[in-house]
């Protein structure tokens, strides 16, 4: 830990427990400022369950998660996304029914509360953000397509447009290239790295070639504990880590 | 026009919301005899609890089975600010202790309880028709929204408040007039209510508050929140991952829901004129959702259309078979959900984009055809050169 200032979010000592079994145990853990995190680990070594944790959705039973010195542990699932904490799930959570500017529109932050959204009015800022975030996402010929037709990896892109749009100061991704082809996943490294220049972001990640391409930091975890931190590099050479993960 | 665009997403709804209350407001007063007309009232009275099942149901999709309760706390609220003008000192002097209604005086009280006071007045009464409902459900709603209590168990324990309420009315008879309910209306600030003047208007005041409470719908169901509502549905976790309280905008559609309900029930009180809790309990709560979904539960119109429709065929079905009406019509509901989910309105809309369909299809052949002539006419010279 260098210096605290230069972290945007601090885990220490987080654990949640389901009926005995500790899935997340003594995690500690601190994101530097736009930087790419990856948290990488065998099946269940408790990966999502971070996430889950850090973003309010599973209440964790011990530790502390400090986001800009602000806790956030026992805070509403929306209230933490309002404080700049946003989350993409594993599989492409979007809304099939409407289109890609309609979904983006929804998460723009303006007008959340019940009579905002009443209230709620197209104004040429809101179009504006959103044409400019479907063009980071690469779907900016897409705006009007019903979200549910597009490919497997735009809908992925889709989802962290949607996170985009709430500009928030960390991102979590989990898994953000299942399921995608090898040119998508380059453009998808491409687009984590670029909006990595001006905010966070956590990723979940199987494929090493991916994982190497993009991580400033590597995280290992098994069975619930950090078992290595660092660089690529160094995380490679680690030898427990080779024992329980990349080893075989 | 803006504002109109927000209410209607197509000219096909501007004209089906037209056509629609023209024949509730021109042609159905011409061709009906009052004693029918007052039946379509009272079933229009209905529509308002259809309209907040719409909202509730099929765009947030939470099932209430318990849109009675709203309905009758309404008509209460109305029932008796009505029966304590009724029961003026006069009117009531053979009582033991005139001025308060005759069900309390059988019942040996001797003085009007607390809570019926501020029904003296007509401005609270009113007010209360609307408040009463939307607070108890906002309360109800909030508890349960923010337990994340949902689907199937919102819809029993809806149920059961629903039950409690019937009997609770039920069994303080001399507070709330018991099974009998609360009868004997006459007037409505002096103005009788019975006559067939006095049912043309409440008649007509029944449709212009639904137009209100269908444009109020409409108006919802485009914005902003109206999306919101949709996307709760079908994919919560994105929706409070945006950022949103999904647990506040439930409990809101609720609360709104209520309202609409309420009123439904003091528009049913005036055309009616009593309200008993065999209006409040499970079996018109159920049949107000069956109304919704014959008429189709994304369709304010269709919703409305519905509560006509189901109780049209009560009445005439239920004249020629009592017995068999309620087997009827729980076949009914079976087979729209099974087959039809979307209701009348569902169907009206595919046919609508099926012939859009078709007449896409047409057009395609017909421009192809048209590029192939003059194709050939233009590939014919070039054959003949040589």
């Amino acid at each position: 830990m260098s210096n605290r200032n230069s972290h945007v979010l601090d885990v220490e000592g987080l654990g949640v427990s389901f009926d005995g079994f500790k899935a997340v145990d003594g995690f500690n853990f601190y994101l530097a400022k736009n930087s790419v995190h990856v948290i990488i680990g065998p099946n269940g070594a408790g990966k999502t369950t971070v996430l889950d944790l850090i973003c309010g959705k599973t209440r964790a039973t011990e530790g502390s998660i400090k986001f800009k010195d602000r806790e956030l542990l026992g805070t509403k699932e929306f209230k933490i996304v309002r404080a700049g904490i946003g989350r993409k799930f594993q599989n492409p959570s979007i809304y099939e029914n409407l289109s890609v500017f309609e979904n983006l529109e929804l998460s723009h932050p303006s007008g959340r509360g019940v009579f905002g959204c009443l209230t709620f009015r197209r104004t040429p800022a809101i179009i504006e953000a959103c044409e400019s975030v479907a063009k980071q996402i690469g779907l900016a010929d897409k705006l009007d397509t019903e979200a549910g037709i597009l490919s497997h990896g735009q809908k992925q892109w889709l989802e962290i447009g949607m996170i985009l749009m709430q500009e928030p100061e960390v991102i979590m991704l989990d898994e953000p290239v299942a399921g995608m082809s090898v040119r998508e996943r380059q453009e998808t490294a491409a687009l984590i790295r670029r909006i990595s220049e001006n905010r966070s972001v956590i990723v979940i990640e199987h494929d090493m070639e991916f994982v190497k391409e993009i991580a400033d930091r590597v995280t290992v975890m098994h069975m619930g504990k950090v078992i290595a931190e660092g660089t690529m590099e160094t995380v490679q050479k680690n030898e427990k880590v080779i024992e329980v993960y990349i080893g075989h | 026009m803006v504002f109109l665009r927000t209410l209607f997403k197509n000219r096909g709804e501007l004209i089906s919301f037209l056509v629609f209350f023209a024949l509730l407001l021109v042609v159905l007063p011409i061709a009906l005899p009052i004693f029918r007309l007052n039946l379509v009232g009272k079933y229009l009275s209905f529509g308002f609890v259809a309209i907040g099942l719409v909202l509730l149901w099929g765009r947030c999709g939470i099932l209430s089975l318990g849109q009675g309760v709203f309905f009758g706390l309404g008509g209460y609220c109305m029932a008796m600010f009505l029966k304590l003008e009724a029961s003026d000192p006069k009117s009531t002097a053979i009582q033991s202790t005139p001025g308060i209604p005759d069900f309390m005086d059988w019942n040996q009280l001797t003085h009007l309880p607390w809570f019926w006071e501020p029904f003296k007045s007509l401005p609270f009464a009113l007010m209360a028709v609307m408040v009463v409902p939307g607070v108890i459900a906002f309360i109800i709603g909030w508890a349960m929204f923010r337990r994340r209590v949902g689907g199937v168990y919102f819809a029993i324990i809806t149920q059961a408040i629903a039950l409690i309420l019937s009997l609770g009315i039920d069994g303080n008879q001399g507070y709330t007039g018991g099974r009998n309910g609360i009868t004997d209306l006459k007037t409505l600030w002096g103005w009788d209510i019975r006559t067939t003047s006095g049912q043309y208007t409440l008649y007509f005041l029944c449709v212009l508050l639904l137009i209100v409470a269908a444009l109020a719908a409409k108006y919802i169901i485009n914005t902003r929140f109206g999306r919101v509502l949709v996307a709760i549905r079908d994919r919560e976790d994105r929706v409070r991952f945006s950022g949103y309280d999904v647990a506040m905008c439930r409990a809101f559609i609720f609360a709104f829901a209520a309202v609409m309900s309420g009123v439904g029930g003091a528009l049913f009180v005036l055309q009616v004129g009593f309200m008993s809790p065999s209006l409040v309990g499970i079996i018109p709560s159920i049949e107000m959702v069956i109304f919704t979904a014959v008429g189709g539960r994304l369709s304010v119109i269709g919703a409305i259309a519905g509560c006509l429709i189901v109780n049209f065929g009560k009445t005439s079905f239920s004249e020629a078979y009592p017995q068999g009406w309620l087997y009827l019509m729980g076949g009914t509901f079976i087979a729209v959900v099974m087959f039809f989910p979307n209701g009348l309105a569902g169907i009206l809309e595919d046919n609508a984009t099926l012939k859009g369909k078709a007449l896409k299809l047409f057009a395609k052949l017909k421009e192809l055809k048209a590029s192939r002539a003059t194709k050939s006419s233009v590939e014919a010279p070039i054959e003949e050169t040589p």
